[in-house]
């Protein structure tokens, strides 16, 4: 076979990967047939490498091989985590790509005989910048949420001046190469600037933004390999790119909306600055609390019960108690739902696998707002280890930090119980008046002790 | 401005409509898989790390062209798995009973 054939086959082993991404994706619009969507994408996957390795003018196997080797040993334990610490391993993976992504751009800048020409430097320039920031931001994201670095955000004066004073280099730098591609001193300084952009960007942003932080480093990721796509002149990179890049977009807009935020407020507004006025003028208020043996007998006369789980929960490593609570009320013939608010957990979605993990069925997860409607009717709402989300404060209080935040309308609901450690305000310091309400009871204690307690409570009722 | 540029936009622009389209329609239930998932696909990067990496060009990017395969690679094999075991935990009531 000539070289020339060669390439076609491998032409269409690509399309034949890229319709199977685009399944994979569509597959994963239900819970039914999510696994085989990772099946599709396996397969696609499992095509281009093959049909790569076919690639006419590859001699160094060498090189390539003991590099999968190494890939595949890092993979599998980073795909084995465990659940609560799948936000960090995203960040990770998101800093591989990118870490990959910005590698072969660098490399396409030295390789060939002819030298590159401006509009392919303006590409491999902006591909880099992008591709490395993504790095530093993700590391930097992934120590946060693994608690290696500091979650709170770390701010200090004229911080953003000084962050898009850094930007502004890298991409003075990437014209500076555009004009006079073959400048080869100043390609290694723009990389070095990019990186050090990256950190500047993600240092400053708190624990509680992590999960829009997570998702626009997705975004960014997948836009970089999409970049990439263009410098290469390959398809496959192009497609998959924009389908990863446009769900991190999605993704950072969903979360944005649920904390009522803009893009830029998140990346340049550091959350923990404006509570300030949040704590002043708090005058004493009682709250009422009770006791497990109580919290038991008002859930057991409940019809309706919806638990409201917060990252506390995961935090407490509660979620398996909390099972064993829903198998008791259920048991009862009482109607058990978990109302979860798009921002709960430390990324998109995860509090859904970590009470998936917990045996809970996936029916019974119902998002923020199909949840809202049905509030009013509820008997009970148990809060556990969830805080802002819940404070009505965002509904009616307009001097509030998080006024105009969606929350779950747990203060509609007959009888609201909180399980807390202490009075103290949560994550963002803000006060919650759903404690001081008349229908509300605070549980104090630890979660996976206090829903271990009412467990044993209600066995004991038979 | 060269002709595979404007192809490449077309693809770019094309793939972007398909992914929100179809991104949009996923659960809210199925997100964490669902960057787990893109996370995987777009570890194809490594197709373009192993023609680097085999090329054997200059030894700087025989290197970097052996991290990308190192680095995408693990992100293909891990994203999979981990995206799987997320997905074999979810099971309705019917399924448990």
């Amino acid at each position: 076979m000539t070289a020339f054939d060669l390439q076609q086959y491998l032409d269409f082993a690509y399309i034949a990967a890229v319709v199977l991404f685009i399944l994979s994706l569509k597959f994963l619009s239900s819970p039914t047939t999510a696994r085989m969507g990772v099946l599709a994408g396996e397969i696609g996957a499992a095509l281009a490498v093959i049909a790569t390795l076919f690639t006419p003018g590859l001699h160094e196997y060498r090189w390539i091989l003991i590099p999968l080797m190494i890939g595949a040993g890092v993979g599998v334990p980073l795909g084995l985590v465990h659940m609560t610490a799948v936000p960090q391993r995203t960040a990770l993976s998101h800093a591989f790509g990118a870490l990959s992504a910005a590698m072969i751009g660098i490399a396409e800048y030295y390789v060939g005989t002819a030298p590159v020409t401006r509009f392919e430097m303006g590409e491999i320039a902006l591909e880099v910048i992008i591709g490395s920031l993504t790095f530093t931001g993700s590391l930097i994201a992934a120590g946060k949420l693994q608690e290696i670095l500091p979650q709170r955000p770390i701010v200090y004066r004229g911080q953003n001046i000084v962050s898009l004073s850094v930007l502004a280099g890298a991409i003075g730098l990437a014209v500076a190469l555009v004009v006079n591609p073959p400048n080869a001193l100043l390609f290694p300084i723009m990389v070095i600037v990019a990186l050090i952009f990256g950190i500047l960007l993600v240092t400053p942003i708190g624990g509680a933004d992590m999960p829009t932080v997570i998702s626009l480093l997705n975004s960014y990721a997948g836009f970089s390999a999409a970049l990439l796509g263009f410098v290469l002149n390959s398809k496959v990179l192009v497609v998959a790119g924009a389908l990863d890049g446009s769900s991190g977009f999605i993704l950072s807009v969903i979360m944005c909306k649920a904390m009522n935020r803009s893009f830029a407020n998140v990346m340049f507004g550091a959350f923990g600055q404006v509570q300030a006025s949040a704590v002043a003028g708090k005058e004493e208020r009682v709250v009422r609390s009770a006791t497990a043996e109580e919290a038991a007998s008002i859930l057991s006369a409940a019809n309706k019960v919806v638990i409201v789980p917060g990252y506390g929960m995961a935090v407490a490593q509660a979620q398996h108690k909390v099972r064993e609570l829903y198998d008791a009320l259920t048991k009862k013939g009482i109607d058990v739902r978990f109302a979860i608010h798009p921002v709960a957990g430390r990324m998109p979605g995860h509090m859904n696998v970590l009470l998936a993990e917990a045996d809970i069925p996936y029916d019974r997860l119902v998002e923020m707002d199909e949840i809202n409607g049905d509030l009013p009717q509820a008997d009970v709402a148990l809060v556990i280890g969830a805080n802002d989300v819940t404070n009505p404060a965002a509904r009616s209080d307009q001097s509030s930090p998080i006024y105009g935040m969606p929350i779950i309308d747990v203060d509609k609901a007959h009888t609201v119980m909180v399980i807390k450690r202490s009075m103290s305000p949560g994550f963002a310091g803000i006060d919650n008046p759903l404690y001081y309400l008349d229908q509300t009871l605070m549980l104090f204690g630890d979660a996976k002790q206090f829903v271990g307690a009412i467990v044993r409570e209600l066995g004991g009722g038979h | 401005m060269p002709a595979d540029f404007i192809s490449n936009l077309y693809v770019f622009i094309l793939a972007g409509f398909v992914g929100f389209e179809v991104i949009r329609r996923v659960s809210p239930l199925l997100h964490t898989p669902l960057m787990s998932l893109t996370n995987a696909l777009d570890a194809i990067v490594v197709v373009a790390a192993i023609i680097i990496a085999g090329r054997h060009e200059t030894r700087l990017t025989t290197i970097l062209g052996a991290i990308a395969v190192a680095a995408s690679f693990s992100n293909m094999v891990g994203g999979f798995l981990i995206t799987d075991r997320m997905l074999r935990m979810f099971k309705s009531r019917s399924k448990q009973q």
